[in-house]
């Protein structure tokens, strides 16, 4: 599939921000982060920034963004229309939880249900993200049971790793965020090196033969349609050299997940400065590991239509 | 409304005879000069005489070598929509542009709802939608709605282009939900199928198989052995003789 940039883009920031926002409303009214304004501010601005610029980047690959409203009105059936109205439905609580936190300095009693609407809606929005991928049959890498999952998990990771740098820059680093955003990134990394392992080991269910119902022995295409590529190549036949793949499933482990381990291990061990520093650095990795796997869940997937087009394999 | 009709009155569509079909692409012609003047029009033409030359097209045809045994034929295959019983094209798209008509089965496109998310085409296994780069939407086969119902036209002339087309008789167009149809009857008796059951659409367009190919000369009315020519013949042996010199 073409891993088309504002796509990539916004599924990471607002993954990022909605993972940030999340944390926040739970670890808040928890007790866990104090209510301090300007911390609140730069946080809450942080996620609600990512979480928007992100929608904002979602309508520049369509066709007619003037119309991205009509997106919002069949949620009955499409996860895309889904995903659109529970984006939208968040900034509900999370606006009250953030008039809260910044201009009362309240994150517990009802300022505090305002943040665990904020982070169950967060999830709920990110979980209809995930399933735009996970319903579609025709793609193997997508149509599988760790899409789900591994959308939740890289939010949570990259929300806990932000969380954990903007606490120790304002010097309210805590212990128990530094054991949240372990424990995720450890999940995380489960989560993506089990669905490597499931596309590397798992065939699609369809092949050249249920495509064209040809099946008494190999099909083979001997002549295209067409002489150029056309629309369903250009845009459901891109595939990444399995070498490159190789290379960047590398890169995604060490920056997404390995290095921000490392460095967040080191943020309990280390003085403040440095710690705010190795925070920092485990925030900006995860941000560039994530890309990364997100241009890989995109390029390393198979359209079952290229089945038509010579491919021996979805 | 992308929800899906509970049921459609009718099921028109497509059969197409793997048999028949000659790979000629006249059928591809003539949808594109039809609909390019249809209810989807334009079918944009993007650098149309230059190099990388690209364009909406609703109707291809794939040649295919398949292995027979030791043996191995060229199966000519035309592909358009399949207009599914439960296309999940139609149910992902966010806007109700995509929707299936209750009356007839046939999947349309709103173009004046389309945002062009693409998102229909990812849902497609078979490639029927093309996405017009130019206009900023998703376009796709229409049945040719702008010529099976169209009055103007000769009643014989009420079938989709790809249909009135094709020189071979390969295509046929019908109810498959009438069992008692032509369609359903051809169906019936040819074995026809569904491409890639697995992904559970329920195309409502039916392929025929390719007939076994007759091998022994007796299939087709010769005598099993040929007898040697000129056995007796004075004139025929002398030649063979001259000849065999």
């Amino acid at each position: 599939m073409h891993p088309a940039f504002s796509v990539i883009f916004f599924t990471t920031a607002s993954g990022a921000g909605y993972g940030l926002l999340a944390l926040l409303g739970v670890l808040g009214p928890a007790g866990v982060i104090p209510a301090e304004r300007w911390f609140g501010l730069a946080a809450l601005a942080l996620a609600l920034g990512a979480v928007s610029l992100g929608l904002l980047s979602s309508t520049f690959h369509l066709g007619h963004p003037e119309r991205a409203w009509r997106a919002l009105t069949q949620w009955r059936s499409s996860w895309l229309s889904r995903e659109g109205v529970a984006a939208i439905v968040t900034y509900a609580p999370a606006g009250l939880f953030a008039i809260g936190w910044v201009f009362l300095e309240r994150n517990d009693g009802l300022w505090g249900f305002f943040g665990v609407g904020t982070a169950m809606m967060s999830a709920v929005t990110v979980g209809c993200t995930a399933m735009i991928y996970r319903s579609l049959k025709p793609i193997h890498q997508w149509h599988n049971g760790f899409v789900l999952p591994a959308y939740l998990a890289l939010a949570l990771v990259t929300g806990a790793l932000w969380l954990n740098a903007l606490l120790h820059l304002f010097g309210l680093g805590h212990w128990a965020v530094t054991a949240t955003a372990l424990a995720a990134t450890a999940a995380g990394w489960a989560i993506k090196a089990a669905y490597w392992w499931f596309i590397d080991t798992n065939a699609a269910i369809s092949t050249p033969n249920t495509a064209t119902g040809l099946r008494t022995g190999r099909v083979r295409l001997i002549d295209a349609p067409h002489t150029e590529d056309n629309y369903l190549l250009k845009e459901m036949g891109y595939r990444v050299a399995r070498k490159h793949a190789a290379k960047l499933r590398l890169v995604a482990h060490g920056t997404a997940f390995a290095l921000p381990l490392v460095l967040t291990a080191a943020t309990a061990a280390l003085p403040p400065v440095l710690a705010a520093g190795a925070a920092l650095l485990a925030a900006a990795s995860v941000s560039l590991g994530v890309v990364v796997e997100r241009w890989l869940f995109f390029a390393e997937a198979r359209h079952a239509v290229t089945l038509y087009y010579g491919a021996e394999a979805a | 409304m992308t929800t899906l009709p509970a049921a459609t009155q009718k099921k028109l569509g497509l059969v197409i005879d793997l048999d028949i079909c000659v790979g000629c692409h006249a059928c591809v012609t003539n949808c594109k000069e039809w609909n390019t003047g249809g209810h989807m029009a334009p079918l944009t033409d993007l650098k149309p005489y230059g190099a990388g030359v690209d364009g909406v097209w609703f109707n291809r045809v794939h040649t295919f070598e398949v292995s027979v045994g030791d043996d191995c034929r060229t199966v000519h295959f035309p592909k358009s929509c399949l207009h599914c019983e439960t296309p999940a094209c139609v149910t992902v798209c966010p806007t109700g542009a995509s929707y299936k008509r209750s009356e007839d089965g046939i999947v349309l496109v709103d173009e004046s709802k389309c945002i062009g998310c693409k998102l229909c085409s990812w849902a497609c296994p078979y490639g029927a939608r093309e996405f017009d780069t130019d206009a900023g939407v998703m376009k796709k086969c229409t049945l040719c709605i702008d010529r099976i119902y169209n009055e103007n036209l000769d009643e014989v002339d009420r079938v989709p282009a790809c249909v009135a087309t094709c020189p071979a008789g390969a295509r046929h167009f019908g109810d498959l939900g009438d069992p008692t149809s032509p369609v359903s009857r051809l169906v019936q008796e040819r074995g026809g199928y569904d491409l890639m059951p697995e992904i559970g659409y329920k195309p409502t367009n039916k392929y025929l198989p390719p007939r076994p190919r007759r091998t022994r000369s007796q299939q087709i009315g010769a005598p099993e052995v040929l007898e040697p020519a000129g056995n007796g013949d004075r004139l025929l042996q002398w030649v063979d003789k001259l000849l065999s010199r």
